[in-house]
């Protein structure tokens, strides 16, 4: 608990630290660059940034404590309700291609280690290689074109078509749940059809990643004595594998796939510019080009919150698959 | 190898392609909505007392109606909007405003003087940026209510400083001066805040449009007041969605799930002219892009320097080239289409002369300057121009680019030598820019006088300033208008500044769209007229 506390403070002062000492001005954020310097100088005090900034940051701290996040000077409502409505876009999205990842990446790792040196080996190595090193954005926009533009299979940018927007009542922010929840299936498969390009390219992403971390993990055990033990004795190629080789890979794993989910809910801002997705990812970039602290302040804390939340679940997931941590 | 190619290429493709087609057919805008691709992201307020961003202006242009207002059907004449008349006495000073009968809110509140005097009020007390258009008259929280008053069934205005009254009526017409349903904004107050924390993210106009909501960097969506005083919009709704990538806009017109688009660059525009289901719409905008020098710099302060720097602009192979189709040379400080303007460009692009100049200022090689510009497109690519003709005399300029919020601190604390920015006047009246550009009374840096161009640049002329002064008081239009031209003329001559380009936007609209009105100002850019 005190770490969780000791993070939270060194991530919040150290967001407060920058956010003042950057050149942007947060008082031109509300006023606008015309403002005469009476305007200027009033609202310099009511946002009290003549205060000293552990004064400034305290008093932020405090707030924080109260679930207070602050208000938002580009969306003109309170921080914590931007983010309910940004931040389930970005985890829709995210647990999406993070599934991915886990089901067609781990095979495709397994089976490269397994085949190391053959063509399959090579297939997923560049593969993987091509996953993690094309710049998404152009990704994005390529897809766009083809799939959206040529094909026409699946929607355009945006979470859903603007006419189904505020039929659906918002109940958990994902559109996805909301329209299954309210019997609009109409709205459903829009919904699906808007998630399936931008979720399939940070899958790809994801896919990649976890592909290549797995079969250098896998190659590692493979390598071990115990496999070759296992082979003496007999045991069938799929049980050194799967039950000797790749359960003790698990714990590696299970690092990589939650730091790779955790930076997936950091939001992919590319991703969500090419996709018009309204994410936290962008809601955080475009607070931060308007000086905007109170909401890039209280993105942070989410992003934070999820980072440790996504550490605390993968340690209660290590004591699952691996014996000795239990003790 | 073939389960191999199974498990990785052709199962998903499959699963992807099942899903694909079992999807609805997507559909196009219905009829009777409107949708427009736009970068939304400035929108932080739809509180017309506040409202002083591009695309917020635009959005409360078309849910209220103002005192006095440009209709789409003749963007040229002012006309009464809420005003139906009004009588303005001999000295010009008080302006009686008769209301037009019959006109109700969106709440069904009828509009009465009650309203314009709330609303002009409002403005004042609230002191938001804009609000400045107004207090100039002489308004402040303390007077304005003796100074703004309901006489009979009429409102009743006096200005205490001089101004001409066309200028009034004009700034009169600017965003500040939309009337707001006063029983509707004060049943939402909050702490004797005037409503101003509701009427952030609602409405409470006459206007042809309602806003139905706002959700910041998403979309807004404007519902059609089937009772509007010219009856009712051509489409019941319109959709403005935030689309900020230009390419995702294009795609989304080609496939016809945009009927507008807002920000398509230049080679997008040529990449789509050939679209039978297209068509471009070119509209002269108010938008300037200019160069400063910063009259404190002991380089830049010599005139001969700043008029140097005026030859070492390549006005044409800019305009020809990157900018083509969205930016016309302009050379004056009050842009082309509007009252008062000025079109001479007497300025082209001439080293050996620039090389004169700068040999007689004392710098026969040119010296080392850095310029700072904004991080969207143009200004960068604008600022490398620049920087290769300076280069042609022997000026050695480093770019820096950065966002807007990081650009001004600087600029309104005087702290740049070569400036590369934007300016669009506040209302249509030249008094809007020449203002700004050439009205400098106090020129000490301590004035701090931070919302005008001229101070800024350090730059100060007393026999400018007492021009501008005469031009805004006039009484006489005629005469008025040539002393505006004597101005800019005078600008050219000698300021700090290089006038450049004068903004045309360039929309990709549907083919069966149309009456889309944009104007120079986003006041004046109009829904009401559109059918599809």
């Amino acid at each position: 608990m005190l770490t969780l506390v000791l993070t939270f403070v060194g991530l919040t002062a150290v967001t407060f630290t920058i956010g003042r000492v950057m050149p942007a001005d947060p008082v031109l954020a509300v006023i606008g660059d015309r403002a005469p310097q009476s305007a200027y100088d009033r609202v310099y005090l009511e946002m009290g940034l003549d205060r000293p900034i552990y004064e400034q940051y305290g008093r932020y701290l405090n707030e924080l404590a109260h679930g207070d996040l602050g208000k938002s000077i580009m969306t003109s409502q309170p921080v914590l309700e931007d983010i309910k409505r940004f931040f389930p876009a970005t985890l829709e999205l995210a647990t999406i291609a993070t599934l991915m990842g886990i089901f067609i990446g781990v095979p495709m790792g397994v089976l490269a280690a397994v085949n190391q040196g053959r063509l399959i080996d090579h297939v997923v190595r560049i593969l993987g290689l091509i996953g993690y090193s094309i710049p998404v954005f152009w990704l994005g926009m390529v897809a766009l074109l083809i799939f959206y533009g040529n094909l026409g299979w699946v929607a355009g940018p945006g979470r859903i078509d603007v006419y189904y927007n505020g039929i659906v009542d918002t109940i958990t922010g994902f559109i996805l749940i909301d329209a299954a929840l309210a019997k609009e299936w109409d709205i459903f498969w829009n919904a699906v059809s808007h998630l399936i390009l931008p979720a399939t390219l940070l899958g790809a992403f994801a896919l990649a990643y976890i592909a290549r971390m797995t079969r250098s993990f896998m190659l590692d055990q493979l390598n071990q004595e115990y496999i070759l033990t296992a082979r003496v004795k007999g045991a069938g190629e799929g049980a050194v594998i799967w039950r000797h080789a790749f359960r003790n890979v698990l714990v590696q794993l299970i690092t990589i796939i939650g730091l790779t989910y955790a930076s997936l809910l950091e939001g992919s801002v590319l991703t969500e510019t090419v996709f018009s997705w309204p994410g936290i990812g962008q809601y955080i970039t475009t607070s931060l080009f308007n000086a905007d602290m109170s909401a890039v302040l209280g993105g942070t804390v989410v992003v934070g919150t999820c980072f440790v939340g996504i550490n605390m679940l993968s340690d209660m997931l290590y004591k699952l698959v691996d014996p000795r941590a239990r003790s | 190898m073939r389960k191999l190619f199974r498990f990785m290429v052709a199962w998903p493709l499959a699963v992807l392609t099942a899903i694909a087609l079992s999807l609805p057919a997507l559909a196009a805008p219905p009829k009777d909505t409107f949708v427009m691709a736009k970068d939304i992201s400035d929108i932080i307020t739809l509180d017309p007392a506040e409202v002083f961003e591009f695309s917020g202006g635009e959005v409360i242009a078309n849910i209220y109606d103002k005192l006095m207002m440009f209709e789409p059907e003749n963007l040229t004449t002012l006309v009464g909007g809420v005003a139906e008349s009004w009588d303005i006495s001999a000295d010009g000073k008080t302006i009686v405003f008769a209301i037009r009968p019959g006109m109700t809110f969106h709440s069904g509140n009828p509009v009465t003087a009650a309203d314009v005097v709330y609303s002009l009020r409002r403005v004042v007390k609230l002191s938001k940026t804009p609000s400045f258009i107004i207090t100039q008259f002489g308004w402040t929280p303390e007077n304005v209510d003796s100074l703004v008053v309901v006489d009979g069934d009429k409102a009743k205005i006096t200005i205490t400083e001089e101004f001409s009254p066309a200028l009034v009526l004009n700034a009169l017409s600017a965003g500040i001066a939309s009337i707001v349903d006063m029983k509707e904004v004060m049943a939402h107050e909050v702490d004797g805040d005037m409503g101003y924390a509701w009427l952030k993210t609602n409405s409470a106009g006459s206007g042809p449009f309602v806003l139905k909501t706002w959700k910041a960097n998403e979309l807004v969506t404007l519902e059609a007041n089937p009772s509007y005083r010219h009856g009712a919009p051509g489409v019941k709704r319109v959709i403005i969605r935030h689309i900020a990538e230009p390419s995702a806009q294009r795609l989304m017109i080609e496939k016809g799930d945009v009927d507008l688009a807002r920000d398509l660059t230049p080679d997008q525009i040529v990449g789509i002219s050939g679209n039978d289901e297209l068509k471009i719409q070119a509209d002269p905008k108010a938008a300037l892009i200019y160069m400063a020098a910063n009259a404190a710099d002991p380089i830049l302060g010599n005139p001969k320097v700043a008029e140097a720097l005026r030859y070492l602009v390549d006005y044409e192979g800019m305009a020809n080239s990157f900018l083509k189709g969205q930016f016309q040379v302009h050379q004056a400080a009050w842009p082309s289409g509007l009252w008062g303007a000025y079109n001479e460009t007497p300025f082209t692009m001439n080293i050996e002369k620039a090389k004169a100049l700068l040999a007689e200022a004392g710098y026969p090689d040119g010296f080392e300057i850095r310029m700072d510009t904004l991080n969207s497109s143009p200004y960068p690519q604008i600022a490398q121009s620049v920087q290769a003709t300076l280069a042609k005399a022997g000026i050695t300029a480093s770019i820096t680019t950065a966002e807007g919020k990081t650009l001004w601190p600087m600029y309104r604390a005087q702290k740049h030598q070569l400036i590369l920015a934007q300016w669009s006047p506040d209302y249509t009246d030249p008094h809007s820019n020449i203002d700004a550009f050439a009205h400098n009374p106090d020129n000490r840096p301590e004035a701090k006088l931070t919302g005008v161009l001229a101070w800024r640049n350090a730059w100060a002329d007393d026999a400018m300033n007492a021009k501008v002064v005469a031009a805004r008081n006039e009484l006489d239009l005629g005469k008025r208008e040539m002393l505006y031209h004597e101005i800019q003329k005078d600008l050219q001559v000698s300021s700090p500044y290089v006038v450049m380009f004068q903004q045309t936007e360039q929309s990709a609209v549907r083919k069966e769209v149309d009456g889309y009105v944009s104007g120079a100002t986003f006041d004046l850019i109009f829904y009401r007229n559109i059918t599809k």
